[in-house]
């Protein structure tokens, strides 16, 4: 059975997010573009983008289709058609997800993201820097890392309305 | 009295036979697919249909398979789609004219099968003027290949179905309280065989089907539609037109007086449009006989969706090509 132990607050997780994105914000003269990658990241995303008041809306993408495991993968939930309401062409793009952890969504949501155009600079923020990473990706912007976490153990970001953290265990299927 | 086509079902179950293991592997038919895995392909559908907005219309969902159209009969508006589709999806694609193709050389189909499948195809698309000709095609082939029918005889064009339901789903939304007719040649349409199968397996509220005696099938009502003969009653309250294409055979043949005169008892002009309901929609599997069986006001009027049902098909033709390669969500069925 799992068993669930709750994490830090998520809000000043956001407001310390927030706050390591004005620097970059700056420099790109407060011009940025933010995308929530589905389903947890357009929720970190939102949450940011109230802090940061930006003049754009913000995008959502869906990168199922991009995973590389898509095939392995089995029954997946019902997919999104992504939305960036505006060209990424020369853009700062900050790219928002819940939890960092192998980086293969990551992967993913930059292939997407090219596909639509080419942004001047990608930043990467993510509420959860979880370790374990399978490739070279790493986040400008960390809410918390945990890095001593066991390949058992799940952090998940419960939400829309609060957002709460979780880490529990996940079950191991019997042979 | 008018004869039902030959034989329609050419084998035994082919219906089962495109499901295994409850998940679609070929598409033959509409009959028999169950209403979630119809609503899932609509679904899938709708998830592909965002992506005109991205500069690079292209998913790699099929990256590195290989997806051959086997055209016995010429259709360029439908092998084209076919051809679209598998590229967006990113595989690589073999448009054969089969009629210039060895098999009129003395080859038989079947080794043309096996030299396809000795070049690694994955998925075979086959259009073909005898009803069957897919679901023969399915039952011969290699296990790991998908045969999708792209309209065969009389019997079936499942993906024109279901992307005419798409049409009406994203343009109407729920199909348990629309009126929908299907007006001309029923009896030759395989197009309109499969739409009926499609449109009672979702439940549509009512299907009516409207056209003269001769181009209607005998026992048509076993269907599971209201029949009209008369086009005035028939389009009343309706809130869907789907128009079908006339062949030049048939205008040729005793199944119709005249051009003229079926335009004026089946055609589809404004006065007529102003019968349905003021929203109604108005489609047609194109190409469309301008002046035989639509006005061209009609056909380039408000009401008509007859373009975006070609920008559908191409989405639902992703739907099913990355569902029978199981790369998308599938319930079931």
């Amino acid at each position: 059975m799992n068993s669930s132990t709750r994490l830090p607050d998520v809000e000043p997780l956001l407001d310390h997010m927030a706050d390591a994105l004005r620097a970059p914000l700056a420099e790109h003269e407060g011009q940025a573009h933010l995308i929530g990658i589905h389903t947890g990241g357009v929720w970190v995303a939102g949450g940011l983008h109230r802090r940061l008041d930006l003049d754009q809306p913000m995008g959502t993408l869906d990168i199922t289709y991009y995973r590389d495991d898509l095939a392995h993968g089995g029954l997946h939930p019902h997919i999104r058609p992504s939305r960036l309401p505006w060209s990424v062409d020369g853009q700062l793009v900050i790219l928002v997800d819940d939890v960092l952890h192998t980086g293969r969504t990551v992967r993913a949501a930059l292939n997407e993201i090219f596909d639509f155009g080419r942004p001047a600079r990608v930043l990467l923020a993510t509420l959860i820097d979880r370790g374990g990473h399978e490739l070279p990706i790493a986040a400008d912007v960390v809410g918390a890392r945990y890095d001593d976490l066991a390949p058992t153990q799940r952090i998940k970001l419960n939400g829309p309305e609060p957002l709460t953290l979780t880490l529990s265990e996940r079950e191991v299927p019997t042979p | 009295m008018n004869a039902l086509p030959a034989p329609h079902r050419p084998g035994p179950l082919p219906t089962r036979m495109q499901l295994e293991d409850g998940r679609l592997r070929h598409l033959l038919t509409i009959e028999g697919l169950g209403r979630p895995l119809i609503e899932q392909i609509l679904d899938n559908a709708e998830s592909f249909a965002g992506m005109n907005d991205q500069g690079v219309k292209k998913l790699p969902l099929l990256r590195g398979k290989t997806v051959a159209n086997l055209f016995f009969e010429a259709s360029t508006r439908t092998r084209t789609t076919f051809e679209l589709a598998a590229k967006r999806l990113s595989a690589d694609v073999l448009s054969l004219n089969m009629n210039a193709s060895a098999t009129t050389k003395g080859e038989t189909l079947l080794d043309t099968l096996r030299n396809l499948e000795a070049m690694q195809c994955d998925m075979f698309v086959v259009r073909h003027a005898d009803s069957g000709a897919a679901h023969f095609i399915a039952r011969h082939v290699a296990p790991h290949i998908s045969v999708l029918n792209a309209g065969d005889g009389r019997h079936a064009h499942p993906t024109q179905a279901l992307l005419d339901v798409f049409t009406i789903r994203r343009h109407k939304g729920e199909l348990s309280k629309l009126r929908v007719a299907i007006v001309g040649d029923v009896l030759h349409s395989r197009v309109a065989r499969s739409q009926i199968h499609a449109l009672n397996t979702l439940a549509t509220g009512e299907v009516r089907v409207i056209g003269p005696r001769t181009l209607l099938p005998a026992a048509v009502e076993q269907l599971g539609v209201q029949v009209y003969h008369n086009m005035e009653q028939g389009l009343k309250d309706v809130d869907v037109i789907i128009m079908l294409r006339l062949q030049k055979e048939r205008m040729q043949g005793a199944f119709i007086p005249s051009e003229h005169e079926y335009f004026q008892r089946y055609g589809l002009d404004a006065r007529r449009l102003a019968l349905a309901h003021p929203e109604a929609i108005v489609m047609h599997p194109g190409p469309a006989n301008r002046g035989v069986e639509i006005a061209s006001e009609v056909a380039d009027g408000p009401h008509s969706v007859i373009l975006r049902q070609v920008t559908y098909g191409l989405s639902v033709r992703m739907a099913v090509m990355s569902m029978v390669m199981g790369v998308n969500p599938q319930v079931r069925a």
